[in-house]
């Protein structure tokens, strides 16, 4: 139970998004031990529970692993206490973007700038203007164009993007989300 | 004319804190009838209960409210107290205004209010009590002990050498318990059969001691003292007065491809068999879910196979034997059925546990239980004690041991601790160590939990000195790679990502209690936790009285316990019975339905609602001896003083003594509703 | 004939459409007609949710009110991604009241109720098992093939339902085994592939995927099959990749399991989209699709 008195904690804050209680955290390191980033990044699972229970949303909001999660759900299956660690990343993630839009690595940024901006303005995913818009929004630069060609001759990439009928509908869902144009 | 005293407790700080215990004595000295009303910290203690005392011999009082803590905590206490004083204990009474005002309340101010309203409704109840009489009922002076692993047979035999006969009742066709299959046993590291097997025999020659093994209760009746208890005995296909052990049935019975469940699967056991060479009784058991002639005969087909009657030259295989049922009376029941470990990756009759898919348990031969690896360890097990991995017989030179497997594991088991694993592990590893001298123990835990006398010294010992590695993380996964386990871990101290080999992993399985154990608990009318565990009346000042008087509860059935424990708290049972027997009578608190003879119109309504069977019928004869009328009458050894007779009675001819409808009518009326 | 709702999803239309084309010929030959949701639009996959917890509901839940009105009981999502984020949003508002109401207001439907049940192909196939098995043409014999789940087919339980182990899961070895084919038993048939950063951080995406074929290999498979386009483009459109950074040597097709199922129903390659691969399919194709009578 939250305590009736005292400041509100950022597990506090956690809770109320989520439902999860961060503090029931073993730090037994399971989610940190199956998950596929924890090879690359400095900051694991586990670290960032740990981190969200001693209220320290500024260490959160420079771990790397907060950025480079796939979302894979492989922490929150394997969980003993039942702490969904999947969730309480995508909570902190909003958090910290709410105050810090761009604390983002940049690659990241841009593409998911790109990919929304692109459901915003047709309804749904254009694949050759995402990339595209990736490109120019700073991805790695050369890292995808040569392999177009290939796509294009299997039928896979459309030159033009297909609209909904009810585009208003979905632009009127991402203002109401408090979507700010890319 | 009522002169009723009321004595305010604040409960150190429990009810002080809330509740201004002083304005509650002031509000309520000034109810008529209330001649004394004080407060005071600590009324329980011998100078508040002095208090009380004084006060009634002083003040001449009738009638004595205690407004305090449950009355489970200390109505007895104060009871006590007016009774030392001269007063019927059953003028004494208590108004709860801890659980049931001042720990659930945080407003002082209401707390106050609502504390003076329930003490008043208490004064008013009292200004009504009767005098009562305590009620006395004989007790059989025999005792049922269900269960015969270690804390049943420690139970039983306690109570057989204080000097009262005994009935062990035992489900398994061996007593002996899961203590039988342990190799060795910290912290000391001695043989379990060692100490076990004695116990065991001694059980089985005991004068006073009945034992039914392969049986189990089928229905208890009664109260505390007066046990009726049915004991279904059920069919070993043996006769035991034949039988003279010699095991040639055994030897003969062709289908000898049984996984045994005394060695957990790792060995093979016939269909006809005694569970392990030291059983006690030493007698042979058919399994008719596995034996041929049995088989056959739930198809319809005719008997073939009779190698184990043939093979017998005392005539003592009975395929035609039934399942009995026997009659025991007894007094007190010691309820010791044990545990079973957590089954990984299988159902287990709970929908919330899934088991551990991650660990590849039942897919990976070499992936195995800790009461497996107790098996293998064992001078008597499959591998005579040799540590031998069971997919290709192989010495493992890397062991893998993970800790809370199914403990401290809401989402795959239970949330608790099952206590006794951080203490088998490092033993574990020192068998291992002991057997395999050049062989790598590496355990993956959350917590070292090594609570006892020796058991830190213990773990400690497996680390700086047998060499065991202690990771601080919970594993990911298990997966197989050729004959290679590969092991993915996190080292949380490190802040590592661990990939090991191992030739072997151990899982130390979580402690839960026996299935069926809430059938049981509902024929002996005790209360249990959501996990099946028996619940103490009290969890500190009554550890092992259950919620139903003379049913008490020992070992690991209450809660995971280790054998010191479960030891400690069958000899515990024995002492409570003994001093229960100490006497040929028992004094039960009046607190009972009394029916009213010339009021009772015969309708036996309330012999239907009768939770607790205690509505007999009684005849009423005239001079002549003639039947002039039946009534009820309510056995006062048997009611518990529910009340529902009294509440459904339509001619309100019964009512429940120190509770009648003049004084609950009374209460309510008091808070001005 | 069987009708069931169906939301391609933006990679079926595109860099997936043999994914589609192999699921419409799969489903039409087992007798079932598609209904799509009309007008649909993305499920906001990787990115709606990590820009706030309301978008990446809101968005799905576009998409389940459409289909509701439409009548549709149940929709099938055959891209994991989508599968997951409308199953995710049906579980929260499910969970979540408040939520639920919000996400009514954003949508300017207030009598949306969330009752449609979202379906993958895993489920939708294990219990059509028995018609599967009975309109098999062309038994994939001596097929060995490697199941790949990838994360969001069969977790979380409470998403999901918990139609299958999360851990030890059997669907998709159950439906390859009702083809003829024969699963491997393999370790990496849970592993994330490196989804969403396939275009972010491409090396994370290579180190995973290579792990996943080399296990796949290893293990004794001749072609990998998913469920999954996303997977499907992280093993077959970046296997070059691996190549080229030696992280991975020779060939493994990647076969969408709709087009595993549809060659063995004796369906053309090239009616189930088989060469548009990147990953040549011609080792597998080439035993059964010539048993058919055509070569893809």
């Amino acid at each position: 139970m939250n305590h009736p008195h005292g400041p509100e904690t950022l597990a506090d804050r956690v809770r109320q998004r989520t439902g999860i209680n961060v503090r029931r955290c073993y730090q037994c390191g399971k989610c940190s031990a199956g998950c596929p980033m924890a090879e690359e990044t400095a900051v694991r699972p586990h670290d960032v529970m740990r981190m969200a229970s001693q209220d320290d949303l500024e260490g959160i909001r420079q771990a790397d692993g907060l950025w480079y999660c796939l979302t894979c759900e492989t922490c929150s299956v394997r969980c003993p206490n039942q702490c969904d660690p999947a969730r309480v990343l995508d909570a902190l993630r909003e958090m910290a973007q709410e105050d810090h839009p761009d604390d983002a690595p940049r690659p990241l940024r841009a593409f998911h700038r790109s990919f929304l901006d692109q459901v915003r303005s047709h309804g749904r995913l254009f694949e050759m203007g995402l990339i595209m818009a990736f490109k120019t929004r700073g991805g790695p630069l050369f890292a995808d164009v040569t392999t177009a060609p290939g796509m294009l001759s299997r039928g896979k990439l459309h030159l033009a993007p297909t609209r909904i009928r009810d585009l208003q509908e979905v632009r009127r869902i991402f203002e109401a989300c408090g979507q700010r144009e890319g | 004319m009522a002169r009723i005293g009321v004595f305010v407790c604040h409960c150190g700080e429990n009810i002080g804190r809330t509740v201004d215990c002083a304005r509650v004595a002031e509000a309520i000295r000034n109810l008529p009838g209330v001649v004394h009303s004080v407060d005071y910290k600590y009324m329980c203690s011998d100078p508040g209960q002095q208090m009380v005392k004084q006060a009634i011999a002083e003040q001449g009082l009738t009638g004595v409210v205690v407004a305090a803590c449950s009355p489970h905590m200390h109505e007895k206490t104060f009871r006590r107290a007016a009774s030392g004083a001269g007063l019927n204990p059953f003028l004494c009474e208590m108004a709860n205004i801890r659980e049931h005002c001042s720990w659930i309340h945080e407003d002082r101010e209401a707390a106050t209010a609502k504390a003076i309203d329930i003490a008043r409704t208490l004064v008013e109840k009292v200004k009504r009590n009767r005098p009562l009489q305590t009620i006395q009922i004989p007790v059989t002076r025999r005792a049922l002990v269900i269960g015969g692993g270690i804390a049943g047979i420690q139970a039983a035999l306690d109570i057989a050498d204080g000097g009262r006969e005994v009935v062990l009742v035992e489900k398994e066709p061996s007593i002996g318990g899961h203590m039988s299959q342990l190799s060795e046993t910290f912290p000391t590291l001695d043989c379990s059969q060692c100490i076990l097997t004695p116990r065991m025999v001694e059980v089985y020659q005991h004068p006073r001691i009945r034992l039914y093994a392969y049986s189990e209760v089928e229905s208890v009746q009664g109260y505390i003292g007066n046990f009726r208890v049915a004991i279904r005995r059920k069919a070993r296909s043996v006769d035991e007065e034949k039988c003279n052990g010699c095991g040639a049935c055994t030897q003969a019975c062709p289908n000898r491809k049984v996984p045994s469940e005394f060695e957990c699967g790792l060995g093979k056991r016939p269909a006809i068999y005694v569970p392990f060479p030291q059983a006690v009784p030493n007698l042979p058991t058919i399994d008719r879910s596995r034996c041929l002639l049995f088989l056959n005969r739930a198809k319809g087909r005719p008997d073939t196979c009779k190698k184990c009657a043939e093979a017998c030259s005392k005539g003592a295989i009975d395929f035609d034997q039934q399942d009995r049922i026997v009659t025991e009376e007894v007094g007190a029941i010691v309820v010791a059925t044990g545990y079973q470990v957590y089954s990984i990756g299988k159902q287990t009759g709970r929908d919330d546990i899934q088991g551990y898919g991650e660990y590849g348990y039942g897919t990976l031969p070499d992936v195995i239980d800790g009461l497996q690896f107790e098996r293998l360890a064992s001078a008597s097990g499959p591998t005579a004690g040799r540590i031998l991995r069971p997919s290709d017989g192989k010495e493992p030179r890397r062991v893998v041991f993970l800790q809370c497997i199914g403990s401290r594991d809401p989402a795959k088991g239970m949330e608790y601790c099952s206590k006794i694993c951080c203490m088998y592990v490092a033993k574990h590893t020192m068998l291992y160590k002991h057997k395999v001298h050049d062989g790598q123990a590496t355990v993956f835990y959350m917590d070292i939990r090594a609570a006892g006398k020796g058991y830190d010294e213990f773990t400690r010992r497996a680390i700086e000195e047998e060499g065991a590695r202690y990771v601080r993380g919970r594993v990911s996964r298990i997966w197989r790679d050729g004959d290679v386990l590969k092991v993915e871990g996190f080292d949380t101290l490190s802040g590592r990502p661990i990939r090991m080999d191992a030739d072997m992993v151990v899982l130390a399985t979580a402690v839960r209690p026996q299935p069926g154990i809430e059938a049981l608990a509902q024929k002996l009318n005790v209360s249990y936790d959501r996990h099946g565990f028996i619940n103490e009346a009290h969890p500190k000042l009554r550890p092992v009285e259950t919620s139903t008087a003379g049913v008490f509860v020992a070992g690991a059935c209450q809660a995971p316990r280790d054998i010191p424990d479960s030891v400690a708290m069958a000899s515990a049972t024995a002492s409570k019975v003994l001093g229960l027997f100490a006497s040929e009578m028992l004094e039960r608190e009046p607190t009972v339905a009394v029916v009213d003879d010339a009021r009772c119109a015969g309708c036996f309504h309330c012999e239907r609602v009768c939770p607790y069977g205690a509505v007999e019928r009684r005849e009423i004869r005239n001079r002549a001896g003639q039947v002039v009328r039946v009534v009820a009458y309510v056995n006062p050894g048997v009611c518990q003083g529910c009340g529902t007779c009294q509440a459904t009675c339509p001619s309100k001819s019964v009512e429940l003594q120190g509770f009648t409808d003049e004084q609950v009518f009374q209460q309510i009326q008091a808070l001005g509703l | 004939m069987a009708s069931i709702g169906y939301f391609p999803g933006c990679s079926l239309h595109g860099t997936s459409r043999e994914y589609d084309e192999s699921l419409r010929a799969l489903l039409a030959a087992l007798g079932t007609s598609v209904e799509e949701i009309d007008d649909w639009s993305c499920c906001g996959a990787s990115s709606a949710h990590q820009g706030g917890r309301l978008l990446g509901v809101a968005l799905p839940a576009r998409n389940l009110a459409r289909a509701e009105a439409q009548g549709l009981s149940e929709v099938l999502a055959p891209c994991a991604a989508c599968y997951s984020r409308l199953a995710a949003s049906r579980y929260e508002m499910d969970r979540d009241p408040a939520l639920a109401a919000k996400v009514r207001l954003v949508l300017a439907r207030e009598d949306f109720r969330n009752r449609v049940q979202v379906r993958n192909l895993l489920q939708v196939l294990r219990d059509r098992l028995a018609d599967l098995k009975a309109a098999v043409r062309v038994p994939l014999k001596d097929l060995r093939v490697a199941a790949y789940y990838g994360c969001l087919l069969v977790r979380p339980p409470e998403v999901t339902g918990a139609f299958d182990d999360p851990e030890a899961p059997s669907s998709m070895e159950d439906i390859c085994r009702a083809l003829g084919a024969t699963p491997v038993a393999w370790n990496r048939r849970l592993d994330c592939c490196g989804a969403s950063l396939s275009l972010a951080r491409s090396p994370s995406v290579i180190r995973l995927g290579s792990a996943i074929l080399q296990d796949a290999r290893k293990a004794g498979a001749e072609a990998v099959v998913t469920a999954c386009p996303m997977c499907h483009s992280n093993l077959d459109f970046r296997q070059g990749a691996m190549r080229n950074r030696g992280a991975f040597e020779g060939e493994m097709p990647v076969l969408f399991l709709s087009e595993l199922a549809g060659l063995a129903l004796g369906i053309p390659p090239k009616a189930l989209g088989l060469q548009r691969h990147f990953v040549p399919t011609g080792s597998v194709t080439s035993r059964f699709a010539a048993a058919a009578g055509e070569v893809g």
